[in-house]
């Protein structure tokens, strides 16, 4: 037997911490392994905010991991390296740079004579469908378009590991899934000299199409819940059984790490610091709606509830977490059952549903009842914003601190369980309702 | 002077938090300011310049002197173009470089230019003596300091602004520090920076023509040019010769703006880095010529490829770099050792200062110095409200009009670029020949130039207003004054602080040419702080000049910090919808 060949890229034991602004370190990654293996595509798939994008850039060499070893094709890797490129969410075009310059850049450091690049420029766009287009600027293309040209950059310096940080999620599903298809066509034509892609996605079924090999990441810290493998052959079929019971298992692993982070019975650790997803009570209110009207009678897979709703994955689950965290919804598995409550929310008009938020608000996000308590307490019914992102900058670094500080206001403003005067920074009970 | 014209590039202008670094600042940058001021004047030998050459009012050498006016122009852009470069490429890339450049820069712009030509005059002259290059390059650096920080602002903001996924992708395809510069950086940078070099030309002629003509002491100065043109048809009360000043300034502007800007903000578009396609690209005839043309082959695309080629050379003396996270702790030794060294330089600077302006100035110098600053600061005070009651109503009036705008903006860009010293003799011979009263005549003319900022911003506002929010305002039937205080003053109030701003700055400069002014031998004075400064340049009183200027500042700081920021951070505040 032939002695195995190393993975293409090897990360152990790799931890990424960043400050809180307290000083305090807040860790992104923990102890995550991964090894990438030749011949593969390997996804990378989670909810936003898991860290997926960070280990991404770490194996990119982009991030400089706090701790663990990063190391490509048996070597340590100090930084970016020949051989390992990226394709990139926003597409990181030079909008001064036309589409030949902007894949020149990718040969830039190679320092190759002028005429051999643009030899090799021509051929990479060429390969990835935008002859006729070399000399537009960015602006002039559509997003598609625009993104194949991040592809073509990527691929004409002929690197070994393709690095894909969610590179269809900023196109239409249309274009998503030309240029998804395209790229497997030519990776399975074996026109590239690349050896393995790792991809990162929050797209469950984007992820199922590609990839041979899924680890789910779960969030605060990021680490890897579950690895999951794909036998299925290529093209792939979204409507063979086979890709569906794929998808559900994965749809029940992401459900079931929200309903341990939000179980509002086992939160007493850091009970205030519970991270709010930044949905609206109108959001909220429209998908219990959605959810207790036929055909799901309050009660629905989210495969076929996101489906139906045309909603994203990245938009469906920070909705079932908000609804199970505030009660009005269980989650079990890959099923989202709206509570009784829930049913009297999705069907009461203004007033009551707004009754009835304020009332689980009190109960079940204790921030918001933290902050109604001071308010409360204080002889003026004042409080600046500031002390509650004192209060939660403890426990969140200054991010996630002001976005779920940002939800609290818009769900008691919803409520009217308080009110915040943006200008002077200070929530009130002005606008509150007795 | 300061332009934030960032509102209208379109960058978001982020104002830092006053604090212990800012007075720092203003000690070092003043006390070098007073310790030159004495310096100089304790130098004992006389500066004489030889051999300059006589200057003719015949209308026929003029054009010959715009020429020589438009080249020191030049020759100043090109120095702010090295110095932006050279100065704001480490304060944007490193942050102990920054702790001290960035507050240096803060306080240089509110220094009056004008304020301190006669040191530099004097240190030239002294550089070169009994040459003409003396004066040359202080004129020349008058115009520079008119431009180059703001220029070099713009240019250090524009770095800090890098996008994050343009920056990985150069990081990623292992850009070299100076494939990085040439390649993202500059180009990045290169609409905010030709915005601000477009701005601070304006200043830039009333600056030229402010020091070419300059008497310090019994230093006489003339160099052949349009400003020194009209010195001497002062002198020689000559209304005649003011007018063909006026013409050929006219012609320069004129050609400057369609020879060089017009081009270059053209050929400038395509860095815009928003990936929209423009509503209204800018076109110059100049460019649609020169790239029609067979030049263009012979010499414009070969040039093209060379500096393409060199953008792209990897000049990697260091070796790769690797970028720790920005997370890394602060290295405390070199931090402390680098605070020290602060602080020491700035003790030294302190007891110089203390220990020479105790020899050469008086606390009543201080007190009457004192007094002056209040009376220019009520004037200018004054004048930017009155020049706003006027221009915010036609401002609004001409930017709710397209049609209008576009014949009129080009209008007030010129006549903001104007220099208007040209313009003070007319106005000089109209005060003497009616006997009007000094005092209440002269202030305005501090305005003259400057206040037309207001007017173009204010139309820059309202014709970028939202059209939705004026049709719903329409639909509401929003009338009259609640119009204009629920609708459009909000909506263009930070383009009106952004062209106060500037119109203030310009005013306190303005204020050392216009309070006191001379017709012949009729010398009219209106007292303030610019008088006072213009007063001790004609006696060459070193260390009352350098205290005049450093009062001034210190003025234009203080307005700057305690009303316009605060102004411009809630404009910028209120308007934002996200």
């Amino acid at each position: 037997m032939a002695e195995p060949t190393p993975p293409v890229l090897d990360l152990r034991k790799i931890c990424v911490t960043f400050a809180k602004p307290s000083g305090e370190p807040f860790p992104v990654l923990a102890n995550i392994d991964v090894s990438i293996q030749e011949g593969e595509i390997l996804g990378l798939l989670g909810r936003s905010g898991c860290g997926k994008s960070t280990l991404l850039r770490v194996a990119a060499g982009l991030i400089r991991p706090s701790s663990g070893t990063v190391s490509y094709r048996g070597a340590p890797l100090v930084g970016p390296t020949e051989g390992i490129a990226v394709v990139f969410q926003t597409f990181a075009l030079y909008p001064w740079l036309t589409v030949l310059e902007n894949v020149e850049l990718g040969l830039d450091a190679l320092d190759l004579p002028t005429g051999q690049a643009r030899r090799r420029a021509n051929a990479a766009i060429d390969v990835i469908g935008l002859d006729g287009f070399q000399s537009a600027y960015p602006r002039e293309l559509s997003g598609g378009m625009r993104q194949r040209v991040g592809f073509a950059r990527a691929l004409v310096s002929n690197p070994i590991l393709l690095l894909m940080d969610e590179p269809f999620s900023a196109l239409d599903v249309l274009t998503a899934e030309t240029l998804r298809t395209d790229f497997l066509d030519v990776w399975a034509s074996h026109q590239l000299p690349t050896k393995a892609v790792l991809t990162v996605t929050h797209n469950i079924e984007e992820a199922v199409l590609m990839c041979d090999r899924i680890l789910v990441l779960a969030a605060n810290p990021g680490r890897i819940a579950a690895e999951i493998k794909v036998p299925l052959a290529q093209p792939r079929n979204r409507l063979d059984p086979a890709f569906h019971a794929i998808v559900d298992e994965i749809y029940s692993i992401l459900t079931a790490r929200i309903a341990a982070t939000t179980d509002p019975h086992g939160r007493v650790p850091h009970g205030l610091v519970q991270q709010l997803p930044e949905i609206s009570a109108d959001r909220l209110g429209g998908f219990a709606e959605a959810l207790a009207a036929s055909p799901f009678d309050g009660q629905a897979e989210l495969p076929g509830v996101a489906r139906s709703l045309t909603l994203q994955v990245n938009q469906l689950f920070p909705i079932a977490a908000a609804l199970h965290m505030l009660e009005f919804a269980e989650l079990h598995e890959s099923t989202i059952k709206l509570t009784a409550a829930g049913r009297v929310f999705a069907q009461s008009g203004t007033d009551a549903r707004k009754r009835l938020f304020r009332e689980h608000l009190l109960h079940f996000v204790p921030l918001a009842a933290h902050i109604r308590q001071i308010l409360d307490e204080r002889e003026d019914h004042r409080a600046p914003r500031g002390r509650f992102e004192f209060e939660l900058e403890d426990h969140l670094p200054e991010r996630e601190a002001d976005n779920t500080l940002r939800t609290a206001i818009s769900w008691g403003r919803y409520a009217e369980l308080y009110g915040y005067d943006d200008r002077t920074q200070v929530f009130t009970l002005d606008h509150a309702a007795g | 002077m300061e332009h934030h014209a960032e509102v209208l590039s379109g960058a978001i202008w982020q104002p830092r938090p006053p604090g212990w670094r800012d007075p720092v600042a203003v000690l070092l940058v003043l006390g070098v300011v007073i310790l030159l001021g004495i310096g100089i004047h304790e130098m004992t030998t006389p500066f004489v310049v030889q051999h300059q050459p006589e200057i003719s009012l015949s209308p026929a050498v003029l054009p010959y002197y715009t020429l020589r006016t438009v080249m020191r122009m030049l020759a100043a852009m090109a120095a702010s173009l090295i110095f932006t470069f050279a100065y704001a490429t480490p304060a944007g890339k490193s942050r102990r470089a920054e702790m001290v450049l960035i507050p240096i820069l803060d306080v240089l712009q509110s220094v009056p230019i004008l304020g301190y030509l006669s040191f530099t005059v004097a240190f030239f002259v002294s550089l070169f003596p009994g040459s003409v290059l003396g004066p040359e390059l202080a004129a020349i650096f008058a115009i520079f300091t008119s431009q180059a920080w703001n220029m070099a602002f713009s240019f250090y903001q524009s770095l800090r602004t890098v996008p994050i996924d343009l920056d990985e992708a150069s990081r990623s395809f292992r850009a070299s520090a100076w494939q990085r510069f040439w390649r993202l950086e500059v180009p990045f940078a290169m609409p905010g920076l030709i915005w601000n070099m477009m701005m601070s030309m304006s200043g830039g002629w009333f600056f030229v023509v402010a020091s070419e003509a300059i008497s310090v002491g019994d230093l006489h100065l003339a160099l052949p040019g349009v400003g020194s043109y009209v010195a001497v048809a002062i002198e020689k009360r000559d209304l005649g010769a003011v007018g063909w000043a006026i013409l050929a300034m006219t012609v320069a502007i004129l050609l400057y703006d369609q020879l060089l800007f017009r081009p270059l903000v053209a050929w400038a578009d395509k860095f815009r880095a928003e990936q929209t396609a423009a509503q209204i690209v800018p076109k110059s005839w100049l460019l649609d010529l020169f790239r029609g043309s067979n030049l263009h082959q012979v010499i414009g695309e070969p040039l093209a490829a060379a500096m393409k080629r060199a953008s792209r050379a990897r000049l990697s003396f260091t070796g790769r770099r690797h970028r720790h996270p920005r997370w890394s702790p602060p290295r405390v030794v070199g931090e402390s050792l680098w605070l020290g060294l602060l602080a020491g330089a700035l003790v030294y600077v302190a007891w110089a200062v203390a220990r020479y302006a105790g020899s050469a100035l008086t606390w009543k110098d201080v007190s009457i110095v004192a007094g002056d600053g209040a009376l220019t600061l009520a004037r200018v005070a004054i004048l930017v409200v009155l020049a706003s009651i006027v221009w915010v109503p036609i401002g609004v009036g001409i930017g709710l009009r397209p049609r209008l705008t576009a014949r009129v903006q080009p209008v007030t860009q010129f006549l903001a670029a104007f220099p208007a010293n040209l313009l003070f003799p007319i106005a000089v011979f109209l005060i003497t020949r009616f006997d009007l009263a000094p005092k209440l005549w002269l202030p305005p003319l501090m305005i003259l130039g400057t206040q037309w900022y207001i007017l173009f911003n204010v139309i820059a506002g309202a014709s970028n207003f939202p059209s939705d929010l004026r049709e719903a305002a329409a639909s509401f039937r929003v009338r009259h004054w609640s119009w204009w205080r629920d609708v459009m003053l909000p909506g263009i109030f930070p383009y009106f602080v952004t062209g106060a701003i500037t119109a203030s700055g310009g005013a306190w400069n303005a204020s050392i040419v216009s309070e006191t002014v001379s017709w012949g031998s009729t010398s009219l004075s209106a007292g303030g702080l610019g008088a006072y400064i213009a007063q001790m340049t004609d006696a060459g009183d070193y260390p009352r000049i350098a205290l005049g200027v450093a009062m001034m500042s210190v003025l234009v700081i203080a307005a700057n910090r305690l009303l316009w920021r605060p102004l411009y951070a809630y404009a910028e505040r209120r308007t934002r919808l996200d």
